[in-house]
Order: C-alpha cells, then sequence, then structure tokens
C-alpha cells in the first residue's frame, strides 16, 4: 500500500499554487492535512499525477470569528478549530461536530476545508455547512469565488470545485440569537464514520416558541440533506412539540441506502431517532442562550455552550 | 523527482532525499533507520504510525516526508531523555500495558502528548484520548491503567 | 520450587525494548533488502489466460517477475497439507502461485521484485493478467448445494465429512435420546467469518550466504522450526543449511502458524536465485485477502432433555465453511464438534460436520480456534432449554455439569491431536458460584427492575467452556549455565506478546535457584533450538515450560553433583538459592553456580581468572578419572523434552450485563466478568493480559467483526475502515477471577491461558442481548441494524431460529 508517483509540487505562495493548478488543470490535486487523500492514494484509488502540497501556504491557517460567523482558513487543522473558544462562542456548532470527526489523532492534522472539498455524505463537517447555509470561496488564477453549501456539494464526494481552483476558506454563518445547536450521531465504533446521524439548528421567538428550526442529516443521501422542520415544530415550545410528527418531515426528504453496516431501512429509523434527539437537544440549548451572540460575548458563550455538551 | 529535506527526529537534524511520494513512516523506517515507529495499516486507522510532528501527535503514514521539511519529529526512540525511561514508558511496563508491543510506540507518542496538554485526565478523558489507536493484545485495560500511572508518576516527579 | 518467582507478577523483561522502540519485528531487518510485492487476483473464481509483462519491465528498479511457469521442482507442486486426517477425503492445497485457476480473490498470481517496495508495487499496476471469470461459490449453504464447484474435481464442494457419535449411559444413539426424550427442541445458529488480524502482518525476509551455500530466514511466523523444514524441502536444501528465525513478532493469535505462506517459499526462493537479501512485508490489504479467516459456521441442532432439564441426547450437524483451500487440515471444525460438549454430561450425542469449500479466503485457526463456535451452540442449546422450562439459566447449567469428583473424564471423543478426550481436572460447581458471586447473578432481577423503572432495558448472559490446551506432540528445552554465572535457556517455540521470555525465566530462576536477571531466554530461533511445533493451541507454557522445568531440573542436579564433589558433600545435603549452591544449614560452605560451570568442564586453555580452575594443572580433577567421566558430558548444561499423553483442560464461565437503546439499538455492555480456570499460575499479571485480550477480541467477533463476501466474492470489508476492530471506546472493563485446579499431567500442575478469553464471548453476549430484548438471538455478530431488524421480524410474528 505504497502512493503512485506523481510530481509533487511544494509551493510557498498562493499565485503560485494557484500557478501549478491552472497549468496542471485536471490532472492537479490539492494536499492540505492529507487525511483523507493519503489514504486513497496509499490504496491506489487515487492517481492524480501533480500534487500541490499547500502545507507551506502562509496566511491559511486563519480562524476569524466576527459577529457574523466564522471563516476558517484552508490550513486550519480540525483541532485548532474544536478549541477555538473564538469559534465556539459565535458558532457553537463547530465544536460540538468536530468533536465527532474520527479521532484526535487525525483532527490534528486533517483540515475542516479539506473535509468540506472531500465532500463526504457521511461527514460531519459537509452537513453542518450545509446546516447553517454557509459557503465556500474557491480561488484560482486571477479571481476567486464564493459558492453556497446549497451549490457546493454536487454528488458523493463531488465538489463544485473546478481544474485549477482551490478552496482557500468556509464561512460558517452564526445563527441570530436564542438559537441552539446539536450534533447527534451512531457509528459502529467510536469516531468511524456515522451509519445515520443529524444536525439540528433551533432558533426560538421571544415567547421561547420555535421560530425556525433545521436539520442536515448524514449518510442518508448523495450530499448532506438539509430539511426546514419549522413548519413541523412550530410555533409552539419544544415541550409541545408533535416529534413523530417532524421526524415524519425529515424522513420524507431522506433516501438511505444500505451498506455492510446498516439497512436502508434502519438508517431511516435511526435518523428519525437522532432528528428528534437533536433537535431537543437544540431548542434545550437555545432557551438558555443568551439575546445575542456577537463576538463579544464569546468566553462566557463559550463556556455556556461547553457546558451543553454534556446534555 | 528527489527532494532534499531536512527533519529533526529526536533533536538531531537529519538531511535525506526522498520522492514527493516517501511516506514519512518509511522515511523514518527505511531512510533514517528509526524502526521503533511501526506501520500497522497505512491507511490511518490503526495508529500504531504516531509520532510526534512539531509536538503534537499525526499518522507518520497518512504525512509526506517531504510535506515537514524542516520541522520537528519526534518518535518512540526519542521519547526518553537520558538514559532511562520516560513516566509513560515506565507505566506501560509496570502496568503490562503492552503485548506484542507492535502497537506500543504509537499509544506512548499519544499518550505523551495528551499527558502534556492533560496532565490529570479522568477515565473518560483516557478513553477519548487513545481511542483512535488499536490494539489487538491488550484489550486496553492495562493500556488505560498505564496513562492514569504515567500521570501519576509525572505529578510525583514535579512535586 | 525454592524461590517465590513462580506465581508472581514479575514484570516483563520484554517491555524495556519494545517501549523504546529497539523491538526487531520482521519489517526492521534487511534495510537493504529487495522489495518483494505480489499481483493476487482480482476474481473469486477465473481462469488465468494470460499474463503480460511488458509495461512493467520499463520500471525503474524493477529487479525480476515471476510466475508459477518460472518455478522449479518441488516449488511448482502445491504447498503441503500439513495435517491430514482420514476424513479430509479431498483436502486442497494451493500453489506458492496460482496455477491456471484462481479460487479467492487476494491468491497471488504473480510474484515481482524490485528495489523499493514502491516500485514493485509500481511495477504490479502494470502487469496485465488476463482471466476467464468462472462461477464464484459464496456462501457455506449455497456451497453445499454442489451447484457449482471450487474444484473441478471435489464434488459437492465437500473436503471432508466426519461423524462422532457417543451413545447414551444406557446405550441409546443421540438420535434415540432425543426420540424418547420428554421435550425436544431443534434449531439452527450461524456464526460469521472474523480473522486473527494482528497489528504486524505477515512477512519474510531471506538472506542466501553464497559462499556457506546456507539461507538465514527471518519470517513472522508463529513456528520457526517447520517453516525451516517446509523451505528445506520445498528447496531442495539440507536443512543445517537453513536457520529460521522468528524475531520480535506483533501478534499471531492462529493465523501465522500457518505454514509455508507462498511468500515463505518464495521469498527465500528468490533470494537464492538472485544472490541478494529479498524481503516482504504484507500490507493490511494483503492481510485481509490472502491470509487466513476463521469462525464462520451453519449448526443445526436437535436436543432432548427431561422436565428439570437434564440433557439426554445432543445431535449437531455443522456446515464449516473452509474457504478455498484446506491446508491445516479439519482442525477447526474437530475443535468445534468436541470441545462444543464444555463442561456438560450430554448423555448422548452424535456430530457431523462437512468441510465445504468456498471461493474464499482459506479458514484456519484464530484463536479460539472452532471453540467460540462451539461454546456459541452449546450455550445457546442450554439457554434454549432453560427458557422453554422456564428455570433459571444457571441451574440448568449446574444440573448437566461433570463433577468434581468425576475427573479424569472421558468425553468419549478423539480430540484435535488424535488422542481421548479425557478433562484431566476441573471445579466447574465451584467456578459457577464464584461467577454468580462476582456479577450479582441472584441479585439481577432487582437490577433489572430498577432500569425497567426508568425506561432502560438490560439484560444478562452467561456462558461456560472448557479447553483443551497444551497438545502434543511435544516441546524441548536447553538450559546452559556458563562460567560467568548465566542462565541461557532455549526452546523451539515461538512467541507473539505472551511474555515467553518472562514466565520462562521465572521457571528457569525458580527451579534452578538463580536470580532472574542472570537468566535470559531465546525462543523461535532454529540456530538455538531446532526442535519444536510451535506456538498454537495455548500450549506454549504447558509445553515449553514444562520442558524447561526438566531440563532445569537436569542441569540442577548435575550442578548439585559436581558441587557436592566440591564440597567434599552428598548432594542431597545441598540446595542452591541466589546463584549459590551450599549446604543445608551450613551457608559458609557453598560454591558459585559459576564456579560449577567452570568445574564441569574441564579445560586445557584457560581464558581468564575463573576459568584457570579447570585447566589441566590447576588440581580440579582427580588423575585417576579420566576428566570427563564416561556418560557424561562437558559443560553445565541439559536439554529435555516434554511430551504429554494428552491435552490437559483449562475451564471458566463468562457473564456479562448489557443495555440496548429502546431506540438506536445500541448495545452496550455494562459490565463483564470472568471466572478462569488455568490450573496454577505461573504469572498472574501476564494470564489476566491474556484474558483481557481475548475478551477483547471476543467482543469484537460479537458486536463488530465479520468478513462480508458478495455473490461475487468479493470481501467488502478489507479494511481497518470497514472491519471493525473494537477500540478502547468499544471494549468494557473486565472483572476476574481465578480458581486454580492443577493439571496431573505435567511436572508444573499448569494449563494453558492464551485462548480462553475469547471463546465464550459471543455465546454470553447473546445470551445478555437475548435477555434484554426477550428476542431469540441466534445468529452472531449483532449490530445496532441487526437488533433492529429482529425487533421489526418479533413486531411482525415472524420466529427466527427455525431449522
Amino acid at each position: 500500500m505504497k502512493p503512485p508517483p506523481f510530481d509533487y509540487h511544494g509551493p510557498v505562495t498562493l499565485d503560485e499554487a494557484l500557478g501549478v493548478l491552472a497549468e496542471t488543470g485536471p490532472d492537479g490535486k490539492v494536499l492540505a492535512g492529507g487525511q483523507s487523500l493519503i489514504p486513497l492514494l496509499n490504496m491506489r484509488l487515487a492517481a492524480p499525477a501533480h500534487l500541490v502540497d499547500i502545507n507551506r501556504l502562509p496566511g491559511l491557517d486563519t480562524i476569524e470569528a466576527g459577529p457574523g460567523g466564522v471563516r476558517v482558513g484552508a490550513l486550519a487543522r480540525h483541532a485548532a478549530v474544536e478549541r477555538s473558544a473564538a469559534a465556539a462562542a459565535v458558532q457553537p456548532l463547530l465544536g460540538q461536530a468536530l468533536r465527532l470527526v474520527a479521532h484526535p489523532v487525525i483532527r490534528n492534522r486533517g483540515t475542516v476545508v479539506g473535509s468540506l472539498v472531500h465532500a463526504d455524505p457521511s461527514a460531519e463537517m459537509p452537513a453542518v455547512l450545509a446546516l447553517l447555509g454557509g459557503s465556500v470561496r474557491l480561488a484560482r488564477r486571477g479571481g476567486e469565488r464564493e459558492v453556497p453549501a446549497e451549490e457546493f456539494f454536487t454528488g458523493p464526494m463531488e465538489s463544485a470545485l473546478l481544474p485549477g481552483e482551490m478552496a482557500v476558506s468556509a464561512f460558517f454563518p452564526a445563527l441570530p440569537g436564542r438559537s441552539g445547536t446539536a450534533f447527534r450521531e451512531l457509528a459502529r465504533r467510536h469516531g468511524d464514520y456515522a451509519m445515520a446521524g443529524v444536525a439540528a439548528a433551533v432558533t426560538l421567538d421571544d415567547d421561547f416558541r420555535i421560530a425556525a428550526a433545521r436539520v442536515a442529516c448524514v449518510s442518508v443521501g448523495p450530499v448532506p440533506v438539509v430539511v426546514d422542520v419549522t413548519a413541523a415544530c412550530g410555533p409552539r415550545p419544544a415541550a409541545s412539540v408533535d416529534w413523530d410528527a417532524v421526524a415524519a418531515a425529515v424522513l420524507d426528504r431522506i433516501e438511505p441506502e444500505a451498506d455492510i453496516h446498516a439497512t436502508a431501512e434502519y438508517r431511516r429509523h435511526l435518523t428519525g431517532v437522532l432528528a428528534v434527539r437533536a433537535l431537543r437537544d437544540a431548542a434545550r440549548e437555545a432557551s438558555e442562550d443568551p439575546e445575542a451572540s456577537d463576538a463579544s460575548d464569546a468566553s462566557e458563550a463559550s463556556e455556556a455552550s461547553e457546558g451543553e455538551e454534556g446534555a | 523527482m528527489n527532494h532534499a529535506i531536512t527533519l529533526t527526529v529526536n533533536g538531531v537534524v537529519r538531511e535525506v532525499t526522498v520522492p514527493g511520494r516517501r511516506l514519512l513512516s518509511d522515511c523514518l523506517r527505511h531512510d533514517l533507520g528509526l524502526t521503533g515507529t511501526h506501520v500497522g495499516c497505512e491507511h490511518g486507522v490503526c495508529g500504531a504510525c504516531t509520532v510526534l510532528l512539531d509536538g503534537e501527535p499525526v499518522r507518520s503514514c497518512l504525512t509526506f516526508a517531504v510535506t515537514v521539511d524542516g520541522h520537528e519529529i519526534t518518535t518512540v526512540e526519542g521519547l526518553a531523555s537520558g538514559g532511562g525511561l520516560s513516566p509513560v514508558q515506565r507505566a506501560f511496563s509496570e502496568c503490562h500495558g503492552l503485548q506484542c508491543g507492535f502497537c506500543t510506540p504509537g499509544f506512548l507518542c499519544t499518550v505523551t502528548a495528551f499527558l502534556r496538554e492533560n496532565p490529570a485526565p479522568d477515565h473518560e478523558e483516557v478513553v477519548e484520548a487513545i481511542s483512535g489507536n488499536l490494539c489487538r493484545c491488550t484489550g486496553y485495560q492495562n493500556i488505560v491503567k498505564a496513562v492514569h500511572r504515567a500521570a501519576e508518576i509525572q505529578a510525583e516527579e514535579a512535586g | 520450587m525454592t524461590t517465590k518467582l513462580f506465581g508472581e507478577p514479575v514484570r516483563r523483561r520484554e517491555d524495556a525494548r519494545l517501549v523504546t522502540g529497539q523491538g526487531r519485528y520482521l519489517d526492521d531487518h534487511g534495510r537493504d533488502a529487495l522489495a518483494a510485492a505480489f499481483v493476487r487476483s482480482p476474481h473469486a473464481h477465473a481462469r488465468i489466460l494470460d499474463v503480460d509483462v511488458s509495461d512493467a519491465v520499463d520500471v525503474d528498479g524493477l529487479v525480476a517477475i515471476y510466475t508459477w511457469e518460472d518455478l522449479p521442482g518441488a516449488l511448482a507442486e502445491p504447498l503441503p497439507l500439513l495435517i491430514p486426517h482420514p476424513a479430509l477425503t479431498h483436502g486442497r492445497t494451493a500453489y506458492p502461485l496460482a496455477r491456471e485457476v484462481v479460487r479467492h480473490v487476494g491468491e497471488p498470481v504473480v510474484m515481482v521484485v524490485a528495489r523499493d517496495r514502491y516500485l514493485a508495487e509500481d511495477a504490479c499496476a502494470l502487469i496485465r493478467v488476463d482471466y476467464e471469470i468462472l462461477k464464484p461459490v459464496v456462501g457455506v449453504e449455497e456451497a453445499a448445494q454442489g451447484v457449482h464447484l471450487v474444484h473441478d474435481d471435489v464434488p459437492g464442494n465437500v473436503g471432508a465429512n466426519l461423524v462422532q457419535e457417543v451413545p447414551s449411559p444406557s446405550g441409546l444413539s443421540a438420535r434415540e435420546a432425543i426420540e424418547a426424550a420428554p421435550h425436544t427442541l431443534a434449531f439452527r445458529l450461524d456464526i460469521e467469518r472474523s480473522a486473527s488480524t494482528p497489528l504486524e502482518g505477515r512477512g519474510v525476509y531471506a538472506r542466501w550466504d553464497a559462499d556457506d551455500e546456507s539461507l538465514r530466514v527471518y519470517s513472522s511466523t508463529q513456528t520457526s522450526t517447520s517453516v525451516r523444514m517446509a523451505i528445506a524441502t520445498k528447496l531442495g536444501l539440507p536443512l543445517p543449511k537453513v536457520e529460521v528465525i522468528a524475531p520480535d513478532v506483533g501478534g499471531g493469535f492462529g493465523v501465522k502458524i500457518v505454514h509455508p505462506w507462498p511468500e515463505e517459499v518464495l521469498v527465500p526462493w528468490a533470494a537464492r536465485l538472485l544472490g541478494r537479501e529479498v524481503k516482504w512485508t504484507e500490507d493490511r490489504r494483503e492481510h485481509f485477502v490472502s491470509s487466513a479467516h476463521e469462525r464462520g459456521q451453519v449448526q443445526y441442532v436437535r436436543v432432548g432433555f427431561d422436565d428439570d432439564g437434564r440433557l439426554l441426547g445432543l445431535d449437531v450437524t455443522i456446515l464449516h465453511d473452509h474457504g478455498a483451500y484446506t491446508p491445516y487440515g479439519i482442525i477447526v471444525p474437530i475443535i468445534t464438534s468436541t470441545q462444543l460438549l464444555g463442561p456438560y454430561k450430554v448423555g448422548a450425542y452424535r456430530v457431523e460436520f462437512s468441510s465445504i469449500y468456498t471461493n474464499t479466503v482459506q479458514v484456519t485457526p484464530y484463536r479460539g480456534a472452532g471453540r467460540p463456535q462451539g461454546v456459541f451452540c452449546m450455550e445457546r442449546t442450554i439457554d434454549r432449554i432453560a427458557a422453554f422450562l422456564g428455570r433459571d439459566r444457571t441451574e440448568v447449567r449446574a444440573l448437566n455439569f461433570i463433577q468434581p469428583g468425576e475427573f479424569p473424564y472421558d468425553q468419549g471423543l478423539t480430540f484435535q491431536d488424535g488422542r481421548p478426550l479425557i478433562y484431566d481436572s476441573g471445579d466447574y460447581p465451584e467456578s459457577l458460584r464464584m461467577l454468580k458471586e462476582l456479577i450479582g447473578w441472584d441479585a439481577f432481577p432487582e437490577a433489572r427492575a430498577r432500569a425497567a423503572a426508568e425506561g432502560r432495558r438490560i439484560g444478562i448472559g452467561i456462558g461456560c467452556y472448557v479447553e483443551g490446551t497444551g497438545v502434543g506432540p511435544y516441546e524441548g528445552g536447553h538450559v546452559q549455565i556458563t562460567s560467568d554465572g548465566r542462565v541461557h535457556v532455549s526452546t523451539g517455540l515461538t512467541s507473539q506478546g505472551q511474555g515467553h521470555e518472562t514466565v520462562f525465566a521465572q521457571i528457569a530462576a525458580t527451579e534452578l535457584g538463580v536470580p532472574i536477571e542472570k537468566v535470559s531466554v531465546v525462543t523461535g530461533d532454529t540456530r538455538r533450538f531446532g526442535y519444536a511445533v510451535g506456538t498454537f493451541a495455548s500450549r506454549a507454557a504447558v509445553m515449553s515450560g514444562s520442558a524447561i522445568a526438566l531440563a532445569c531440573r537436569k542441569v540442577r542436579e548435575k550442578a548439585l553433583r559436581i558441587a557436592a564433589d566440591a564440597l567434599e558433600a552428598d548432594p542431597r545435603d545441598l540446595e542452591i538459592s541466589d546463584g549459590l549452591v551450599h549446604v543445608v544449614g551450613t551457608p559458609s560452605a557453598s560454591i558459585p553456580l559459576a564456579t560449577v560451570a567452570v568445574l564441569s568442564n574441564p579445560l586445557r586453555y584457560a581464558f581468564d581468572e575463573e576459568t584457570q580452575r579447570a585447566t589441566q594443572f590447576a588440581g580440579s580433577s582427580s588423575p585417576d578419572r579420566p576428566p570427563v567421566s564416561e556418560g557424561d558430558e562437558p559443560g553445565l548444561e541439559g536439554r529435555d523434552y516434554y511430551s504429554p499423553v494428552r491435552s490437559t483442560f483449562a475451564s471458566g464461565m463468562h457473564a456479562a450485563v448489557v443495555e440496548t437503546d429502546p431506540e438506536t439499538a445500541e448495545i452496550k455492555i455494562l459490565r463483564y466478568a470472568v471466572v478462569h480456570d488455568c490450573g496454577r499460575l505461573i504469572n498472574p499479571m501476564i494470564v489476566e493480559g491474556q484474558i483481557h485480550g481475548g475478551v477483547a477480541q471476543g467482543v469484537g467477533g460479537a458486536l463488530y467483526e465479520k468478513m462480508v463476501y458478495d455473490e461475487h466474492g468479493q470481501l467488502l470489508n478489507a479494511s481497518f475502515m470497514d472491519f471493525l476492530m473494537p477500540y478502547a471506546t468499544e471494549v468494557p472493563r473486565i472483572e476476574t477471577a481465578h480458581l486454580e485446579t492443577p493439571s496431573p499431567l505435567n511436572p508444573l500442575g499448569i494449563k494453558g491461558a492464551g485462548e480462553a478469553g475469547v471463546i465464550p464471548v459471543s455465546a454470553v453476549i447473546a445470551a445478555a442481548v437475548e435477555d434484554a430484548e426477550g428476542i431469540v438471538v441466534d445468529r452472531m455478530p449483532i449490530s445496532p441494524s441487526d437488533l433492529h431488524a429482529l425487533r421489526q421480524a418479533r413486531d411482525a410474528g415472524i420466529t427466527p431460529g427455525a431449522p
């Protein structure tokens, strides 16, 4: 299990990297953390002619948390984002999801943006981006574009990234005040890809009734499946929601397939169970959320969300 | 095409020329002769090849040697300072935390970094910390015990 | 026994090198060796039409490419059928490189040798093999229909069929006894495939010495002596010209007892042919598709019993999936069919197995070696009887136990060593009492009720086993005390992490009365000890431990004789402690073993002060006798062998409490308790470690691990991503208690401990899940998805387990 030969490029500026990518086109592949790509290379399931290692590029390991959301650079490792109190204060779902990504050692090296570009429908980060309506910034020689999540994930392991392009950052929007999030999943072993998983975001109105509720489901379709369940939930307090009806609304939208770990029927059942659990957790978190979640509250909000994680 | 790279391995500057595809695990083992780092799956699941890259545990089978040109690597051979064993190494031996020993270097590197971040972990934290390393021999019980024991030894030595 | 070392939790002497990265595993050798890689069949069943290497020959660093046509002499013949058996009427083994037909995905077709492994794999990728696809035979029941054949000349795909019958005490056959029984039950059980999966795969490294015309081979094997004989035979070399060394081995668990693997003869052959060092290190993907699997069986059970649950007759028919080849004979199904009986008297017994070929990886022993399947069968049977009668499951077990006064107990069958299945000792009622106490069996109903009040489902299960350990034919030990007082112990069998260096040193230090620091132990190196069988069947401590003890006793006797001369005392008045031979009660009258070693070897030449004492003018020997007496030998050393009349039988009982999630069907083990009896314990720390590891593998087999083949014979989960070996997060804490009923069969009173932990786990977890859910569990492993399906079937009114 050794990688096939390729031409290695180690650019030291973004321009240089984009230049190589422009020249190599479909034969070029970006290497960031490598935690998904290198296994494929070692198994010779991927054989790019050119590998563009971006690990030397400056300024891409950024995590910028602002009132509107968190922008994560292409070299920000999972572990760094997971540990970022500022990111957690603005968008706690990042940390909630990252704790479920593989194992701590993999998270030391793997990158959030790399996980998005890999576009595995069983992975957590694409679901998070899709749930929050975030976006990915794609740079190419001479320009860049911001692609919204709903257009970015185009199929299993397929994204809108074109030959010659490189994902330089991703943006995870913040939620309004009185919002809560949760990520619930079930994997065969701790750290494995989930058989089913649901990320949920709930926003309450001033009377603590559910004003908005959405879920993103993993492992039940070619891309993360986002379902808006606001209508099925509300507007009523979480305690009086008809959760069976909410689950039914989610299940209408998913098309799970069987694999060696779970039947399609089980994935469907599990998605319903996890959707209810995630929405309940998110609603509970929302009810404890401070009025506004701007960045100045970062440390307090961070602690609050840490406290919630045990639930 | 080959690349001349410089790695600081266990505090020693090593220069080596490698093809771009050379895995860090193979570079350490076969180019530098540091065979203490083991290769159990070459797809990042077993954790036997875990080394410290600038102090952080990473899978050396999922890292190209050329990528870490100029960086510091610590392998199992470099965990002990001086002639003795490090607290983690001692604890694994005391607690019978290894049998065939093949997965052990990966555990030792992982645990060394973990205890630096979290010198007094609880049971759940220990299990989470080692949850990315496979062992087929021990059933993990004595490894968990060894991590707690290592924390104890470190505390004793610090205190 | 003169010191306390035997029975003490002595820390392992292996660890110092293993925790510092100084271990030397197979791939740590031969840094400059050429690398071998293989083109392996992508098809489960196909005819090879053409091999085109033209694109590969240009690969930089390529040294050689070989196919079956290149193999000379015995190397071109099928690999040995290691354990012939009269019932194995159609034993088949593979060629080292496929000849004409491939019979499973992963079978080696072309061998490539290149400067390094990267380049060898590059060449492999460029070799084109044309195949004519043949119909694959997958699934043991489909195979047993015999519509399509794995081997053209094996009708019905049946490699072996074996029936063993034991009549009831009143002379009824099992079928008669079942007919006559007040109650009968009939059902079917399924166990899926798993595999040993050591963290280090297989590997071979060979060095040909052209000047000496000799071969040194390192192999990650469980039997170096037998690999040596196989290589000498296959390569036509004189045995003394071949040496095989098992270096540090990163786990075996059975798969490395098979030999010679194709690579174990091909790599040495290529090394000799090329005059270069050659090494092959198996990668993980290769290990999944080209080594061996185990466990897969379908069992059909009929049982007759009385109103109390007393067994009157048991009739079991087993379809054993043997994969494509049978190099290890029918050991696995023989063990299943005999060890199935466990600690019970079953009245009359009939067991029949058919060993069936399929186009899948071959099946050879994996830790437990057929016992987990047998125990699953027996324990599920007893649980069904208890459920049928509404009786406590432990009561039904106790009712059928062999009693402590009934040993030796003859089960009337022939065991895997060709010898009668006679249990030597045990105390099953006491074991059960200890287990019930440890797990809190009698108080469990209250715990269940409390959990239920919280909306939680918990269940408890139990499983009992008896394990024949320490099978023959023999092992040997050699012990030498040198003039520096050091003790050098060697034995031929190998080590894969069991701590043999430590326990054998404990035995030697205890027997000889020397500090353990003075003892060094070498295993698995044919240069040191050429006669051995191997490490399998929980036999190392029993066999080599006993042999080393016997060899030590020879050395001790000689030491006392020589010391008696020197001290002018009666040998019977001497004892050895702390490396000194001294007169009992007179500590001042003593002589160090080092000096005894010097005196044991009359010298002409001195090379240090100590050895001057043994030279010819030192006056240390009588001028009236030859320096070496008739019948004596120079040197303070001894060699002895242990060859038992039959196996010794360890036993144990496990219990578990599980919780099942009513919604997600997750299965969590809350508690796991083990009572274990392997006779006298040499090192309780090491025995505990063996139990922990065994249980963890059992948990893997019960809840996570299976080999999933599709209808084309493709293994769908040939990676650690999808073959789910448990991490620390999946293995429960294991609570243990020990019972020690010594074996009367060996000088140390010990029984094997290596495999025990894994044996009953599937049975125990199945029972606990069944108890939690009220749904019959008749197939293992069980996943949340499986449990969910069982719940749905229950809700739909479908009863599982009809035969």
